[in-house]
């Protein structure tokens, strides 16, 4: 059988921020080079694993890597979580996939992440630094725990704004309040980037609705190929549909159907849990534990 | 052949191939067609007329000698003929299978003016199938050249063009987006009409010819096809990416769960084997009442994997008549026999929500057929007040694809008014040593088409390189222990 096995796509740091959160550097010179804001990437585990999008968090181009940040939310990526360590490969990693973040001439901007949308939204603010913006971080967390980046995003935010449910870091509130807070402060905002889970994105986009503001979001709709050639990530954006892998994944968020889009999402609910369930019985019935399952 | 043959001399039925049980099967993914054994094969043989005039060969996308191959079978010498074939078509294990024999060979066999045409594609599989069974190939004498090529897409038509230029002494990589090759035939077509294995064993010969293959490898993205060129040091690019974007009818409630490409079913079944959930992580959304729009061979397929994985009910609905169903006959036929309802000449106008935004029925208006269209075949129109429902839980579009937007996305290449590549007459597209072809130049078409269009190409940029084929070694006996055969077609060297 041919397939990827001449290639190598090896894991050559891996840091965990929390108990669901990790960040894995992965070897792929050409990638690296390649890599825009706003591309994301499919990975295969292992040969009979699920191909699953996850977005390109940072490219290092002299060292010829890939940054994944990676959400423990189900079975691949549970797995994951368990089994790719330093020195081990991904069976498969295609990409970059998608239309690269549109970097406008904006001269403020917002960027905004929220728990798994932390880490994707960090390239699209490091571009617009380097092009000269002043750019306003506001990024959110569940609790301080599960908090990270921040010194990443100090270092290239004219101002940042972390936001926690519970108030344990920064702001006590969602990141809505941080974009009121900053759009208060200064009218003259261009445009708001934000990324994270549907919830969020649509609450986002219901803030600057008022005031008219341009507010982008990254849909993440469920992908098999990541190429066009499914059709299983469409999605209603204003009057048309949209296939987020190639026509995508940036959207207008003011013209987003995130209802339709968190519906679909819940397409393999059942099918989810059961993968999930069986993973974390072969960890308990081999001895290995799977404390990440119950954090879920 | 003693004596002439004639229509009435000739055996009068089709030998019968060996099929699997419909009720069995429809509950398995095993070939369906057995395929003909070697005394079928030769009793097969004898149908053939040898015509003066074969018009089975003009019949052919590829003109394969067809009576040639036939008489080397009638004289078991099976290797030849596959030599003869695969003069024509490097693919005849998988061309048996899935082309539309009735519309090309034998559609014009003289056989069939008055009885059942010779049976061209089982006899081209047998030979194909046997070849694969003794690993035979035409391994050609190849003479290097200092050239090096890039395919993209892996499907037919890159396939075809890679063993051409391999052949001709390129250095061929094919670059594939998945994380296996085959294109359509791996993930697109079911394993109880093209098996799996097949399609390895076709790719393995490429390998035997110097072939490499570069999976998770999106071209236009991770390189640009300029980039191809320019610095990875390909002296000439074929794009063979396909058309896989599929259609959505656009009416309303298509964006209900349970509403889904036959690409998107067909993907998880075949390429992500998730007809084994949860053994392999993929899932797949399983109807119990599962209603297929469209009747081309993506539909046929999307019916009868439905059937497989356990659908109490599967109904087509086409909004023309069987007569106009563009799928395969055979297909058709099978698909009826186990037990698929044809709801032909009606067309869904609505998806209905559960509530929860997931399917629950689809509505659909009666058709007639009225006037003639662009494409010759009767306009199908509604009939008004003749609505109805159907129940389901799930909704397969299988209604046609579009251009996949990637290459366009990415490059200067001209394309045509509906986004597909342009090209001249060699297959060269506007940028100078590209060249394309297939589905991403025509639109969907067949296999046989693609892999025609594969090798066309690879002719256009053998002239574009300068390489000129010296015609194949013709010597009878063996030299230095090797046979001739084993030398074999072509032969070239750079001009
Ligand atoms: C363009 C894009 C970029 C993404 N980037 C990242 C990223 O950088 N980091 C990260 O951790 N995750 C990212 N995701 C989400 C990630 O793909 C899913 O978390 C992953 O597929 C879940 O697989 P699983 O088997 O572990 O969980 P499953 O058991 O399959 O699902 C668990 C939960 O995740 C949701 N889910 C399933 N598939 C997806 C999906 N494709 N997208 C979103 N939610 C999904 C389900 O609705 C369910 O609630 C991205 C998704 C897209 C489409
Ligand atoms: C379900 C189904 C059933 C069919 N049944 C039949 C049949 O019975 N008989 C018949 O004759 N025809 C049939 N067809 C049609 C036939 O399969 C196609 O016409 C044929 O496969 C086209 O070949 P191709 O090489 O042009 O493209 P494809 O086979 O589509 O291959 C294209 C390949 O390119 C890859 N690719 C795309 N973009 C990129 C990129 N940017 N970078 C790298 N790789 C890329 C794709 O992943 C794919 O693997 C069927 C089609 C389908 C979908
Ligand atoms: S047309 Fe039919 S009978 Fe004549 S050569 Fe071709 S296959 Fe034989
Ligand atoms: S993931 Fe298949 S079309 Fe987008």
């Amino acid at each position: 059988m041919t397939d990827s096995s001449n290639q190598k796509f090896l894991i050559v740091r891996r840091e965990d921020f929390s108990d669901v959160t990790f960040l894995l550097e992965i070897s792929h010179p050409m990638m690296a080079r390649a890599a825009k804001p706003g591309q994301f990437v499919i990975v295969m585990s292992h040969a009979e694993g699920e191909r699953i999008p996850l977005t390109i968090a940072d490219f290092d181009r002299e060292r010829g890597t890939i940054t994944l940040v990676i959400q423990a939310v189900g079975k691949t990526t549970l797995e994951m979580q368990r089994n790719c360590q330093v020195g081990t490969a991904l069976y498969g990693l295609a990409g970059p996939m998608g239309i690269p973040s549109h970097l406008s001439d904006a001269k403020k901007v917002v960027c905004v992440g929220g728990g798994l949308g932390v880490a994707p939204v960090y390239p699209q603010a490091r571009a617009w630094k380097e092009s000269g913006a002043y750019v306003i971080g506001v990024l959110g967390f569940r609790n301080k725990d599960l908090l990270f980046w921040e010194d990443k995003f100090r270092a290239i935010c004219d101002e940042l704004i972390i936001c926690t449910d519970d108030g344990s870091a920064g702001i006590r509130g969602f990141v809505t309040d941080g974009i009121k807070l900053a759009l208060e402060k200064h009218p003259d905002i261009e445009e708001v980037v934000a990324i994270g889970p549907p919830v969020m994105m649509k609450a986002c986009a219901e803030a600057t609705r008022p005031s008219g503001v341009k507010t982008m979001v990254s849909l993440n709709p469920i992908m098999v190929d990541g190429t066009g050639m499914c059709g299983g990530c469409r999605v209603k954006v204003g009057e048309t549909v949209k296939f987020a892998c190639v026509d995508g994944p940036d959207f207008d968020g003011h013209q987003v159907d995130f209802d339709d889009l968190m519906i679909r999402l819940r397409r393999y609910k059942e099918e989810e849990q059961v993968a999930k369930e069986r993973w974390s019985e072969t960890c308990r019935m081999r001895g290995i534990g799977s404390e990440a399952v119950s954090v879920n | 052949m003693a004596k002439k043959r004639t229509v009435r001399s000739i055996p009068q039925e089709r030998t019968p191939v060996r099929e699997l049980d419909p009720v069995v099967r429809a509950a398995n993914f095993e070939e369906v067609n057995c395929g003909y054994t070697e005394p079928e094969a030769i009793l097969e043989s004898t149908r053939c007329l040898f015509c003066p005039e074969p018009k089975c060969i003009d019949g052919c996308p590829v003109n394969i000698d067809i009576p040639g191959f036939i008489l080397k079978i009638g004289e078991k010498d099976f290797r030849g003929a596959y030599d003869v074939i695969t003069g024509t078509n490097l693919l005849p294990a998988v061309c048996g299978r899935v082309c539309p024999q009735e519309n090309q060979c034998e559609g014009v066999c003289v056989v069939g003016e008055t009885l059942i045409p010779v049976a061209i594609g089982r006899l081209e599989r047998f030979v194909g199938d046997l070849a694969i069974k003794n690993s035979w190939v035409n391994r050609p004498y190849i003479e290097p050249t200092k050239f090096r090529i890039g395919i993209v897409g892996s499907g037919p038509a890159g396939m075809a063009c890679a063993a051409d230029m391999a052949k001709a002494g390129c250095d061929v990589t094919v670059y594939e987006a998945f994380h296996e090759p085959g294109g359509v035939l791996r993930y697109g077509i079911p394993d109880f009409r093209l098996p799996n294995s097949i399609v390895d064993a076709e790719i393995e010969k490429l390998e035997e010819l110097g072939v490499k293959f570069e999976c998770n490898t999106l071209v236009g993205r991770l390189f640009t096809i300029e980039q191809m060129i320019s610095e990875l040091g390909f002296h000439a690019v074929f794009i063979g990416t396909g058309a896989g974007y599929p259609t959505m009818l656009g009416i309303p409630g298509d964006s209900l769960n349970g509403v889904l490409s036959a690409n998107e079913l067909l993907t998880r079944c075949n390429l992500m084997k998730a007809r084994d959930f949860p053994n392999v992580d993929t899932p797949l959304p399983l109807g119990k009442h599962v209603v297929v729009v469209g009747a081309g061979n993506t539909a046929m397929d999307a019916l009868r994997v439905s059937k497989r994985l356990g659908a109490k009910t599967v109904t087509c609905i086409y909004r023309r008549s069987k007569a106009e169903a563009p799928a395969r006959a055979e297909e058709v036929h099978h698909a009826e026999q186990e037990g698929i309802d044809f709801h032909w000449l009606s067309n869904p106008v609505e998806i209905i929500d559960d509530g929860e935004g997931s399917v629950c029925a689809v509505r659909c208006v009666r058709m007639e057929l009225g006037e003639p269209d662009d494409s010759g075949r009767r306009r199908p129109v509604p009939v008004p007040g003749s609505e109805f429902e159907i129940e389901t839980d799930q909704v397969v579009f299988a209604i046609g694809t579009n251009a996949n937007p990637i290459i366009g996305q990415t490059s200067k290449l001209r394309l045509n008014k509906r986004g597909y590549i342009a090209t001249d007459d060699d297959l060269m597209t506007s940028m100078a040593g590209v060249f394309a072809g297939g589905d991403i130049v025509t639109g969907a078409a067949t296999v046989i088409e693609a892999m025609g269009a594969g090798r066309k190409a690879a002719r256009g940029i053998k002239a574009y390189l300068g390489i000129r084929d010296t015609g194949p070694i013709e010597r009878d006996e063996a030299i230095f222990g090797i046979s001739s055969r084993e030398h074999n077609f072509v032969r070239v060297r750079a001009a």
